[in-house]
């Protein structure tokens, strides 16, 4: 059931100021609103908060919403840029690792050659963007699925993580670099607080649904966006119109590499230190984030915000679990159940959209 | 239609009590559930204190024995001192963090965390003491719980503990050991190999294998003391992964001998049969114990171990096949 059709064009987000043109008008305001792939999401991301709200005193704190937040904001910068990428058609196993590997880049380049952090930041980046690029080079050239081609090096990165840790520091985790130059700027930049109303919020938050805010707009007001939901929806019939599919295929895997680089500097300026093997797993939450937010596997259907709700259902139910005093215990057999409702909300309501 | 859901629902029903009529008629003699519940668990009656809110929070992976005699020891503590216990975990640092934070929110009257990731930690722990809450480490982070000005520390530490390992090599006279490390880039199991090696006056060899997976970990072991014959003790550092070494060593014809951080109650059968030569324990039981019991003896009679100057040792405790009998009783229970 994929959408093939540029949905730039055929379904602009619901405004009242701008009035329907052409097909569209025919089309309740109600139909579209349910056409949109985040409404199941945001179905889903108001019952949860409603029962944590009322199950959990806590959870109704100002303080506990700003954690509740963050969690979801680092997870969610990621499932961001995962989410642009299934669009696109592909997926990324190596995302979680990815963003351990960035920070661990950052932290001994600057740690071993004595330099300013920035130095170390801005080599990280170039790191994390040829991971990136090798990713959507080995694809395109290789012609084997990303599933497969991703998971080989998820399972590099892993392995050369640790190896070159151990190889630099002697330990398996970095030295700490909260001492250099630099580090008070960079902290202030991805891993500061901002009070907002008396309550601290992290700077990720902000972030987040800055990244938001852009993804959202280069999806559905640009080209480039006509393009992702093109070479996801049809590879053979985007290239028929002229649509460059490796060219945004490799920039999708790009796009994960800087949002990986982006998390891995917030880990390291936050926590000081790096844990070699850490991050492992994490890829799956990204997809499930992504999913919820109604990505389809298949490609070419999903949006930016969903993958923002998807990323807070997540955040909500992660703190919420605590909060409510459960036994954690049954924490991932929650998280199994609320995606396979979230993906059965989504199914259904695609299915009552399609019905005219 | 209709036929076809009778016949199944009689084939269900028949299956139903043929499940049953086995069930009945294969009651075991011993062992099983019955023999657990006849041995009482640990209880200390129940104090008259005001009810208060204490939240442990771990670097636990979920399902792990260690973790969870820590939480039993946790348990028995909160019973008896009329503490409502939150217990949480993660083993991500950056989550842990996360959860110390989602502590402070509910404005618990303590907080028991474990500093297997110190640095990640640092500031979730300084917004906890701001906001007046009483924070004790256990298990992980001897050498940072004062400088962070944490109130106790209770646990062992991991370096020292590899060491007094080490150096029982020594004496039980062994030449060349493999150091079993179950999880790569994990700090502390890391320190325990560093510490054998320290003080082992042998050759010691690091041997990764992937934790959650037994099969591989098997044959990986399996293999290492194939195509290494003068290995004569395999060293694990957790008592699942003993038990797997055991089998190893059968699996390679090899004579090489078993010795391991941490117990289980499997384990302990295995110190007494001979399989497995020696454990070094930890106690994780007293270390849940403790710092739930110290953090309430600290709200009610402002009392603490140590004076913030010293830990409170839990370990190394030896379990050689001179002492074991007597562990062995705790152990069945699961409190040990």
């Amino acid at each position: 059931m994929t959408h093939t059709a540029t949905p730039a064009a055929a379904t602009p987000p619901a405004s009242p100021a701008v009035p329907p043109k052409s097909r569209t008008a025919e089309r309740s305001l109600a139909r579209r609103a349910l056409a949109r792939p985040e409404i199941g999401a945001l179905v889903a991301a108001v019952g949860v908060y409603l029962f944590f709200f009322a199950v959990a005193p806590t959870f109704r704190q100002a303080d506990s919403f700003a954690t509740v937040l963050y969690q979801a904001s680092t997870m969610g910068i990621m499932a961001l840029a995962v989410s642009l990428l299934m669009i696109g058609g592909e997926f990324d196993l190596s995302a979680g690792v990815a963003v351990t590997s960035s920070a661990l880049a950052a932290s001994m380049l600057s740690f071993q050659l004595t330099t300013n952090v920035w130095v170390g930041v801005l080599v990280a980046l170039l790191v994390s963007l040829t991971v990136g690029l090798i990713n959507g080079l080995l694809l395109i050239k290789t012609g084997l699925p990303s599933f497969l081609v991703s998971l080989a090096s998820f399972l590099m990165l892993q392995g050369a993580n640790l190896a070159i840790t151990k190889l630099l520091t002697g330990n398996v985790a970095t030295d700490t670099i909260s001492d250099m130059d630099g580090f008070d700027q960079a902290k202030s930049l991805f891993a500061s607080e901002i009070a907002i109303f008396g309550v601290d919020v992290k700077i990720t938050v902000l972030w987040w649904l800055l990244f938001a805010a852009i993804a959202t707009w280069v999806l559905l007001r640009t080209k480039f966006g006509n393009w992702i939901f093109a070479a996801g929806g049809s590879k053979e019939s985007a290239r028929a119109v002229g649509v460059p599919v490796n060219l945004t295929k490799i920039a999708l895997f790009m796009t994960v590499g800087f949002a990986a680089w982006f998390v891995g500097m917030h880990l390291l300026f936050e926590y000081n230190t790096v844990q070699a093997g850490e991050g492992v797993g994490n890829e799956f939450y990204y997809i499930i984030a992504a999913v919820i937010g109604g990505c389809l596997l298949t490609g070419g259907y999903g949006s930016a915000i969903g993958a923002v709700l998807g990323a807070f259902i997540f955040g909500m139910v992660n703190q919420g679990i605590v909060y409510a005093n459960w036994n954690p215990d049954w924490f991932k057999f929650f998280v199994g159940v609320m995606l396979l409702l979230a993906t059965l909300v989504n199914l259904w309501v695609r299915r009552q959209a399609a019905r005219r | 239609m209709d036929l076809r859901l009778n016949r199944h629902r009689r084939a269900g029903l028949a299956a139903l009590a043929t499940a049953a009529a086995l069930l009945a008629a294969g009651c075991s003699s011993q062992g099983g559930k019955k023999a657990q519940e006849a041995d009482a668990g640990l209880a200390a009656g129940k104090a008259d204190t005001p009810r208060m809110r204490i939240a442990m929070i771990t670097h636990a992976a979920p399902g792990d024995t260690f973790w969870d005699t820590v939480r039993k020891g946790a348990k028995a503590a909160a019973a008896k001192d009329n503490v409502d216990l939150v217990y949480s975990s993660n083993p991500n640092g950056a989550d842990q963090a996360n959860l110390i934070q989602n502590a402070i929110n509910q404005k618990v009257d303590g907080i028991a965390v474990t500093l297997a990731k110190p640095d990640a930690m640092k500031g979730a722990i300084a917004k906890a003491k701001k906001a007046g809450i009483p924070v004790v480490a256990f298990n992980a982070g001897l050498d940072q719980w004062k400088d962070m000005g944490l109130l106790e520390y209770f646990g062992q530490d991991e370096n020292i503990a590899g060491q007094a390992f080490g150096k029982h090599l020594n004496e039980v006279g062994a030449k060349h050991d493999i150091c079993v490390i179950q999880e790569q880039g994990h700090v502390a199991l890391e320190a325990r190999c560093a510490g054998v090696k320290k003080t082992f006056k042998g050759k010691t060899d690091i041997l990764y294998v992937n934790g959650t997976d037994m099969p591989s970990v098997k044959s990986t072991i399996s293999a290492k003391l194939k195509q290494d014959s003068s290995i004569d003790y395999v060293v694990t550092l957790g008592a699942p992964f003993a038990l797997t070494a055991v089998q190893s060593a059968k699996d390679a014809g090899d004579k090489a001998k078993v010795a391991t951080f941490d117990l289980n109650k499997d384990l302990v059968s295995a110190v007494q049969s001979g399989d497995v030569q020696f454990a070094v324990d930890q106690q994780p039981y007293l270390q849940g114990y403790l710092s739930i019991d110290s953090l309430w003896l600290y709200k009610n009679n402002g009392n603490f171990s140590g004076g913030g100057e010293q830990p409170v040792l839990t370990g190394p405790a030896f379990v050689t096949k001179d002492n074991v009998d007597t562990i062995a009783k705790f152990a069945q229970k699961g409190t040990r």
